[in-house]
């Protein structure tokens, strides 16, 4: 793809490498975007890499590994969309992703992610493992099958496979149980929800996932859906209703205020502890989803809920997005945005970092081990604290 | 080309003179007043053209209609008596140039509402009372098209309005409406007042926002939950070129269950928002203007004022921020509105 | 990796050097309209004793070093004109200590504005320094390095006067300190200590800044702010003469633009004021509205909106945002900012009109004024589309010509580019070319100091 054909080759150039993107509203870190936190080279910049998609389109730059790593390391988590003061700040996200469009329409990808996508095409997840095992997860749980009820629960890659996260998946499903809500899940006939596959630039292999789960959806009569991941929460909300799959959908965040508000969940057991609440960037800056976690948080008796520095819209993402969680260009340093992270956590007093994203979850507790803060701090999803806190008195 | 409607025999037959001896900024007796007024109708100076603060109550005081308000205007312009600094003029003229492109005429349907320099407050027009309303313009860059000049009363640049005008009444009126509502107070009085007032032909019909409001308050009737709250209106200075409209005020207020709180500074005696006053190049006018600020929210305070209801953005952005550190919550008529229907 | 590259990661790391043409591209190309000018290597130390092994290293080999803090000059300073290395100096971001008593704040090289504004915001409130106005990505050591100026400079000065000390590696690789920290005492002075100041102004030609203890100034509760407009530019020197006699205003800055069209043709000026309480704040609007603003307001040549307790101001962000960058929806924009006599703000207005309306450019015209109208920082900014030759082309030419006005006019270019520091040099006294050459000399015997800098011949 030359640079005329690339879509965004009006607006490319207009990047003026001012340098916002790499900060909170605050500017109390220029650490905000997650590639320069782990760098600290002005390439991996939100600038720098715009610069350098623009070069490589223009042919002033040949591809290379390094360079595919460079634009594969923005982990799309929107700090720069959210920071960037100028009118196409929008389309930035975008125009990074497109470029990853254009490397793989030319074959030009690192292999890490050629290892991603294909394993995604061939088994219906990053990691490769089989698509006979993907419903694993849900053995002895007494969780039902999708037929008919009014939830589909969508547990998502991350959720079926890694083995911590699976604890997550069935966390929810048991909290979901105690609320009498009426759901079923997909098992091992789920499939990928594409979101990291767009954002990887896989457009055609996007597009036949998502077709292909909303066929399967429509299907089996799904209108609602509840995902664990807001990941899935993203695809399903935002990029499915293009391809005509239109469902109502909510993350496990906003189900679970619900119904705490209405009395069907009692949280009455509380669960003692201070906590601080790390923002998923596909739950915060890319569904403005700011509050329902916490109003979760809130609602649990001992929960006391502290912020970090950075926070809503300014959370530093974990730099698992963009299929980091996979390809890991983020990882190796104590300049990790996922180390960097659980040490804000750490800052605050809290012995616990909550999570709502099974990515963000499994992140954080590699960099907590990373940092030898296993004895401060603890990494627990939402769905798991609330769980606790259903637990005793028979609730 | 276009000339002032102006009766002189009117005036000169005024045994009262109600435009000057009414006003609240200078203490004139009638014979004064008669006096004053007859040296402004032959062009001759006279200090009512100093110590007017454009206020725009004459045009309402004058039981004759006959336009005292837009003479004096006129007779400033032609004197080159200002009220308000040169530079603030040349901003304010250029302020109405349209530079961000030319008129996208949009497809609209009525009710039609015209915001005028507000695109940016659209957001308010959402919800039950407005569900099949359009608006143009939505793009702020094509506000300039919109505008409805009158602001330039204030200085003294009443031949800008008339330049330009007749082109804001064409852009409108190629969206094909035969009734534009008017979100602002300023551009009904343009419509419905100033360009009569003038001889500029204007080719639908305009409609006050509060007559909208309250028409479409009756349709929603029943689902009207009463608000219970004491509030002032804030009247704005454009509201004295429309004041058969200001009924609706209380119509509104009555249906939406609020009480107008009893005040001193309200109706024919109530006070602009002196954002005009404040700009004005004579001494002792931003003192004036702290002090018609003062005693305005003194006077809502006293009363109970809970909610101090506006129509008028720029009154919104004058004052909104000393009702609020009052003790007050500002808001605009047509959000009052919505919290009622919900 | 070629050996210098590998002696290079084994001072900072083999993540933090780059020869990859990645690296090479965008630290070569600097956001003004200057060519690029490619480095050999890039390297983002993390210590000053990081600095200090890069920078022997680069003597003993011979190789250019050019400090980069922030890149925001857009005066091509911080492109390596003869290869070498690029230093990215912003990993040694810490923030070392704020000394509330003795009001100064100790940083690294790296830190940014935009982190010490929001630093002292939440640690230290009552303190301020003088912010720029760049975005926040500038750092605090370029700054000073320039001679810049922030948004305390009418009362204060420049910024660089506001330094308490440095620490710096010499070229031939010894760290120094300059001021009351070489006694190891607290940051507080560099009087009355022998002047050592030989690197502010020098833009990386004489060493490379490590540390910066920069003086803080009381921070007041409520900030304020009016515009004065005024239609002839004529009488901008003597207001902003009048006003910086009242010592009641924080940052006076008169600017000029063509657009949006509502301010073209129109001359502002925009007064900020502070205090801690409604009364301070009240007796500083007085003085400047009524004592000083009066007379003009009342002769209908000059009209006020602000300054009153009753309207809102329209307070810029600390640090600003700015969108400058993008009128020509082009990505670029450079100014010639130049150290000016006040008075020639009409002049420079004129002027500046006249070279923006030759190459097409929409004017944008602003004078800072530092201390007490000793002088101001006048600039002519010129946007431009980077995709477009001609755009850049335009933006250099009158960019080339504001330096040429500039010293017409009586002033000084500041942090100029090759070009205006060439013309600087041209007229400067010879003695006073001779002791710099002499000075770089004894600092930079291999002249490894960002060659092709103000280089004396």
């Amino acid at each position: 793809m030359a640079l005329t054909e690339y879509r965004y080759s009006d607006v490319i150039h207009r990047c003026f490498r001012c340098g916002y993107c790499k900060f909170p509203t605050s500017f109390i870190e220029v650490n905000n975007c997650p590639a320069y936190a782990r760098y600290r080279l002005e390439s991996y910049s939100t600038g720098g890499r715009l610069w350098l998609i623009r070069a490589w389109l223009n042919d002033e730059l040949d591809w290379s590994e390094h360079l595919g790593e460079i634009v594969y390391s923005c982990a799309a988590c929107k700090n720069c969309a959210e920071q960037c003061p100028l009118p196409f700040s929008d389309d930035i996200v975008d125009m990074i992703v497109a470029a990853k469009g254009a490397m793989v329409e030319r074959g030009s990808v690192p292999s890490a992610v050629k290892e991603f996508l294909e394993n995604v095409d061939r088994q219906g997840n990053p990691y490769g493992t089989a698509r006979s095992k993907r419903g694993e997860w849900m053995e002895g749980t007494g969780i039902q099958e999708y037929d008919g009820q009014e939830f589909l629960y969508y547990v998502g890659c991350v959720g079926s496979y890694d083995t911590r996260a699976q604890q997550v998946a069935r966390a929810l499903g048991r909290v979901l149980q105690k609320g009498g809500v009426s759901f079923g899940v997909l098992g091992d006939r789920e499939n990928c929800d594409g979101n990291d596959v767009g954002k990887l630039g896989e457009e055609g292999l996007f597009e036949a996932l998502a077709e292909e789960n909303i066929r399967q959806f429509k299907d089996l009569g799904v209108s609602k859906i509840v995902t664990l991941s807001p990941h899935a929460f993203n695809a399903i909300k935002n990029d499915y209703p293009r391809l005509d799959g239109t469902f109502e959908v909510r993350h496990y965040s906003q189900l679970l205020r619900d119904l705490v508000r209405a009395g069907k969940l009692d949280v009455s057991s509380g669960f003692k502890a201070k906590v601080t609440y790390h923002d998923p960037c596909f739950l915060g800056r890319w569904n403005a989803e700011y509050e329902a976690p916490r109003d979760v948080l809130r609602a649990v008796p001992g929960v006391e809920l502290v912020e970090m520095e950075r926070h809503r819209a300014d959370a530093l993402c974990c730099g698992g997005g963009g299929g980091n969680f996979y390809t890991d260009f983020l990882g190796g340093s104590e300049d990790s945005p996922s180390r960097i992270r659980v040490r804000d956590a750490c800052a605050t007093g809290a012995s616990i970092v909550a999570t709502a994203c099974p990515n963000c979850l499994t992140m954080l507790e590699d960099a907590v081990k990373a940092e030898g803060l296993d004895d401060r701090l603890k990494v627990m999803d939402i769905s798991e604290i609330v769980g606790e806190a259903c637990q005793a008195r028979g609730s | 080309m276009y000339e002032l409607r102006f009766d002189e025999r009117k005036c000169l037959g005024c045994q009262t003179c109600d435009c000057l001896t009414k006003c609240q900024y200078m203490d004139i007796d009638v014979e004064t007043a008669k006096t004053e007024m007859r040296k402004i109708i032959n062009g001759e100076d006279s200090f009512v053209l100093r110590q007017c603060v454009t206020c725009y109550a004459c045009e309402e005081y004058c039981k004759k209609g006959n336009h005292p308000f837009y003479l004096i205007v006129e007779r400033q312009e032609e004197l080159d008596i200002p009220p308000l600094p040169r530079p603030l003029i040349k901003q304010g003229v250029q302020m109405g140039v349209p530079w961000r492109g030319e008129l996208v005429v949009q497809d609209v349907q009525e009710p039609f509402l015209d915001m005028c320099m507000f695109p940016q407050l659209a957001g308010s027009i959402q919800g039950k009372l407005f569900d099949s309303v359009s608006i143009a313009p939505t793009d702020a860059r094509q506000r300039a098209h919109f505008f409805c000049q009158l602001m330039y009363l204030h200085y003294a640049r009443s031949s800008v309005i008339r330049e330009r005008l007749p082109q804001v009444i064409e852009n409108i009126a190629r969206h094909n409406v035969k009734e534009v509502i008017c979100f602002h107070d300023e551009c009904y009085g343009t419509f419905a007042s100033y360009a009569p007032a003038f001889g500029i032909e204007v080719p639908f019909k305009p409609v006050h926002f509060f007559e909208y409001l309250y028409n479409r308050l009756v349709d929603l009737k029943d689902d009207i939950k009463p608000l219970n709250l004491k509030v002032a209106y804030q009247r704005p200075c454009s509201s004295r070129l429309s004041s058969d409209k200001l009924h609706l005020v209380d119509d509104i207020f009555d249906l939406i269950g609020v009480e107008s709180v009893e005040r001193e500074y309200v109706g024919e005696n109530a006070l602009c928002c002196a954002g005009a006053i404040r700009m004005q190049k004579y001494e002792g006018r931003y003192e004036l203007a702290d002090d018609v600020l003062r005693r305005n929210i003194e006077d809502m305070v006293r009363a109970g004022t809970q909610f101090c209801v506006f129509n008028c953005p720029a009154c919104f952005d004058s004052i909104g921020h000393v009702v609020a550190r009052s003790g007050m919550n500002p808001i605009f008529m047509g959000d009052l509105c919505r919290l009622a229907v919900g | 990796m070629d050996s210098i590259c590998q002696s290079l990661a084994e001072i900072v790391g083999e993540g933090h050097v780059s020869n990859r043409p990645e690296e090479l591209y965008i630290y070569s190309r600097d956001l003004g309209t200057a060519e690029p000018h490619l480095p050999r290597y890039v390297v983002a130390p993390r210590t000053t004793e990081e600095v200090q092994q890069v920078v022997k290293l680069a003597n003993r080999e011979k190789i250019p070093v050019v400090p980069l803090g922030g890149g925001l000059t857009l005066a091509g300073l911080v492109m390596p004109l003869r290869g070498g290395i690029v230093l990215d100096m912003k990993r040694m971001d810490s923030i070392l200590e704020v000394n509330e008593r003795a009001r100064y704040a100790l940083v690294e090289a790296g830190v940014s504005q935009g982190k010490l504004v929001a630093y002292l915001n939440t640690h230290h409130p009552t303190l301020v320094h003088s912010e720029p106005g760049a975005p926040g990505q500038a750092t605090v050591a370029g700054n000073v390095a320039i001679h810049g100026q922030g948004d305390l400079a009418q009362p204060y000065g420049f910024n660089s006067d506001m330094v308490n000390g440095l620490e710096v590696v010499l070229p031939t690789g010894e760290v120094c300190r300059i001021g009351s920290c070489s006694l190891a005492q607290q940051w507080f002075t560099q009087h009355p200590l022998p002047d050592l100041g030989l690197f502010l102004g020098w833009c990386g030609t004489t060493g490379v800044i490590t540390k910066v203890s920069l003086r803080l100034f009381p921070r007041k509760r409520i900030r304020d702010m009016g515009m004065f407009v005024l239609e002839d530019g004529d009488l901008v020197p003597d207001i902003l003469y009048r006003i910086s006699h009242t010592e009641m205003a924080g940052d006076l800055i008169a600017w000029s633009q063509e657009l949006p069209v509502t301010v073209s043709g129109l001359h502002n000026i925009s007064i900020f004021i502070s205090g801690d309480s409604e009364e301070e704040l009240e007796l500083k609007r007085k003085l400047i509205r009524v004592g000083i603003l009066g007379e003009y307001i009342h002769s209908g040549v000059g009209g006020l909106v602000g300054l009153s307790a009753n309207v809102r101001p329209r307070l810029p962000r600390r640090p600003p945002v700015s969108t400058i960058q993008d009128i020509k929806k082009g990505g670029g924009f450079e100014y010639v900012g130049a150290i000016m006599p006040v008075d020639t703000y009409p002049e420079c207005c004129r002027r500046g009109a006249e070279i923006s309306a030759r190459h097409n450019i929409a004017y944008t015209l602003l004078g800072r004024v530092i201390g007490r109208s000793h002088a101001m920082m006048f600039s002519w900014s010129y946007v431009f589309n980077r995709a477009d030759e001609d755009s850049v082309r335009e933006a250099r030419e009158a960019l080339y010509e504001s330096d040429d006005l500039a010293l017409e006019l009586g002033g000084i270019p500041w942090k100029p580019g090759v070009y205006g520091q060439q013309a600087v040099m041209e007229r400067m006294d010879p003695n006073t070319l001779s002791l710099m050459k002499k000075v770089k000399k004894l600092l930079d015997p291999n002249g490894i100091m960002n060659p092709g800098n103000w280089e004396v011949s």
